[in-house]
């Protein structure tokens, strides 16, 4: 590990940015070799402030505009394993369209910082935020993070290069942020000195990288025999992610005095009930159980950050007091009991000798707005199921029926 | 049971209509507030978009970290740049009581309260359309209605929004913005 020092207050910029202009800065500021990429909406500030920083001369890095997002997967797989620091943009559709290569990316350790504006997938055609996208890549073997505010996706979109390229992770990892919801909205963002950056990633240093004076071959085949034993080193891999995750934002924090965790409890000490999401509702969730706890209500927040590897034993720890978890998820699973967000919730509180009631409530599709008061029907209607002492595996809030 | 989701924050709506610059002036006036030391979130109502289409969008500013991400319901200030809108919407819908309603009219304070029955809080008026038209000499009205806003609200300096103005719109175009905002600072009526 390098040694960081806390960066001078004077050194550091403060800047109105959408959550894009966020992300695409502090790509700008971890040395990138390779960016390849196919704009999409909400994500497209990404792609186009970075390709300007590169056409300005700004940054080294060689940008590929390719014809596709399944090329542009594919490009950064290839330029992953040459050893370059490799990082990528889409949304919906387009993460849709890199499918098959996500597989390969994780599949051939390749550590890609991919972030991601969250957006519904069709049809109908809808630009706007849900989590179906990232969802739908739950099972890839990326790690996945999820960001509230500008600030928390510019110092993610940074430590994440640093969890990626650690030798006991080597697996690709995404960056997501609510389409249009954060992406374009403007907060006030603090931004690093580039050399902070740069002294906090170091180089990347790959474990082994394709050479032609020494020539290899990464991925090509492993059936009956050795096909297993790969997957079996990709599980150590991700559960190696905890521990490399809390070396990394312990050193972030000594730099920048900012931490998030693994997820981030508020007011849950002495919750009868916790509301449990992620990304822009996690923050509405809060200033709903500031207005709640004035009333006299006992309840808190979990807001998720790492939804793969789920920290499964560390949630069930910070919860397990609790009367009731209500779940609000912008995903569906189509004919399943629960909701993918649910369901990570109700497995890991399962062995849980005194289990807390879970609820979930799917949110916010296609972008309809989530506001407060939809938080409080989901509490209200949990309240009422404790009385009653059931409730249903899950329920849609805020749409017409 | 009322309860308060925003304690602590001052939340802006606009609206106009697609090309009039409701989103760029609602992310200068935030830029202005950042400026003077806030947290802010300034962002639009994205919907279809089309040119002369009814659009929104939203600023928050804060003291503190906003933690709430949704759009504003109960505003405290309305900004309407576009007079023909006002058969169109009703902007006192959800406003404060206590709030501030900014429209860009010929009209009196008066004759707008009575259109949409606010009786309290602030009505200001200004001719932002004729002001722009003539010291641009083009229908660039988001800026002038901005600063009738800016003044009759006192959430951010003038000047530091006229700094915005200028930082964004360097030379000629930024000057003449500077101009048509400092005379409808001027012109604006408040009743």
């Amino acid at each position: 590990m390098t040694s960081v020092e806390r960066v001078p207050e004077d050194q550091i910029v403060v800047e109105g940015l959408t959550g894009d202009a966020a992300i695409a800065h502090a790509l700008k500021q971890c040395d990138l070799d390779v960016l390849a990429a196919y704009p999409i909406t909400p994500q497209t500030i990404i792609v186009e402030d970075y390709q300007k920083f590169a056409a300005n001369g700004e940054v080294d890095a060689k940008v590929i505009p390719v014809e596709s997002e399944h090329s542009a997967m594919s490009a950064c797989v290839g330029a992953s394993a040459v050893g370059a620091r490799v990082a990528t943009a889409s949304a919906s559709a387009g993460l849709a369209l890199m499918w098959e290569v996500l597989y390969c990316a994780s599949g051939m350790r390749m550590p890609i910082v991919f972030t991601v504006a969250n957006r519904a997938l069709s049809a109908p055609i809808n630009i706007h935020n849900d989590w179906s996208d990232t969802y739908g890549a739950r099972d890839s073997g990326f790690i996945q993070i999820y960001c509230q505010s500008g600030q928390e996706a510019y110092d993610t979109t940074i430590m994440a290069f640093k969890i990626a390229e650690d030798h006991d992770v080597l697996l690709p990892i995404i960056v997501a942020i609510d389409g249009f919801i954060l992406s374009h909205n403007v907060e006030r963002v603090e931004m690093l000195p580039t050399e902070a950056v740069h002294k906090f990633l170091g180089k990347r240093v790959p474990f082994i990288a394709l050479d032609p004076t020494k020539p290899i071959t990464m991925g090509p085949l492993a059936l009956t025999d050795y096909y297993f034993e790969f997957k079996q080193q990709q599980i150590d891999a991700i559960n190696a992610v905890p521990d490399v995750f809390k070396k990394v934002e312990a050193e972030f924090e000594k730099m920048t005095g900012r931490k998030y965790g693994m997820f981030e409890t508020y007011k849950t000490e002495d919750a009868d009930i916790i509301l449990f999401t992620h990304s822009s509702p996690g923050g509405t969730a809060k200033a709903v159980v500031d207005a709640l706890r004035e009333q006299g209500e006992k309840v808190g927040v979990l807001r998720l950050r790492m939804f793969r590897p789920f920290p499964a034993k560390e949630i069930a720890e910070a919860v397990k007091h609790a009367k009731a978890v209500v779940v609000f998820e912008k995903c569906l699973s189509f004919g399943a009991p629960a909701n993918p967000l649910a369901m990570e919730v109700r497995t890991a509180l399962y062995d849980l000798e005194k289990r807390p009631m879970v609820t979930d409530f799917v949110i916010g599709l296609g972008g309809r707005d989530v506001p407060p008061t939809t938080i409080v029907e989901g509490y209200e209607k949990t309240k009422e199921y404790l009385k009653k002492g059931k409730a249903p595996f899950f329920e849609t809030l805020g749409v017409r029926k | 049971m009322t309860l308060d989701f925003s304690k602590g924050i001052t939340e802006f709506r606009w609206h106009g209509r697609g090309g009039q610059g409701v989103v760029t002036s609602n992310q200068m006036l935030g830029k202005a507030a950042l400026a003077e030391g806030n947290y802010i979130q300034a962002f639009p109502e994205f919907g279809p978009e089309r040119t002369g289409a009814p659009v929104r969008a939203f600023l928050r500013i804060s003291k503190k970290p906003i933690q709430v991400y949704a759009q504003v319901y109960a505003p405290d200030v309305v900004v309407c740049i576009d007079p023909t809108l006002l058969d169109v919407v009703n902007p006192a819908e959800g406003l404060k009581p206590e709030g501030t309603l900014v429209v860009n009219t010929v009209n009196e304070p008066t004759d707008i309260r009575k259109k949409f029955g606010f009786d309290t809080g602030k009505v200001v008026t200004v001719d932002a359309s004729t002001i722009a038209m003539e010291v641009m000499g083009r229908p660039f009205y988001n800026m002038p209605t901005m600063a009738a806003a800016v003044k009759f609200t006192g959430i951010v300096n003038a000047e530091t929004v006229i700094n915005e103005v200028l930082g964004r719109y360097p030379g000629k175009v930024g000057e003449l913005n500077k101009t048509a905002m400092e005379r409808a600072m001027k012109e604006a009526k408040v009743g």
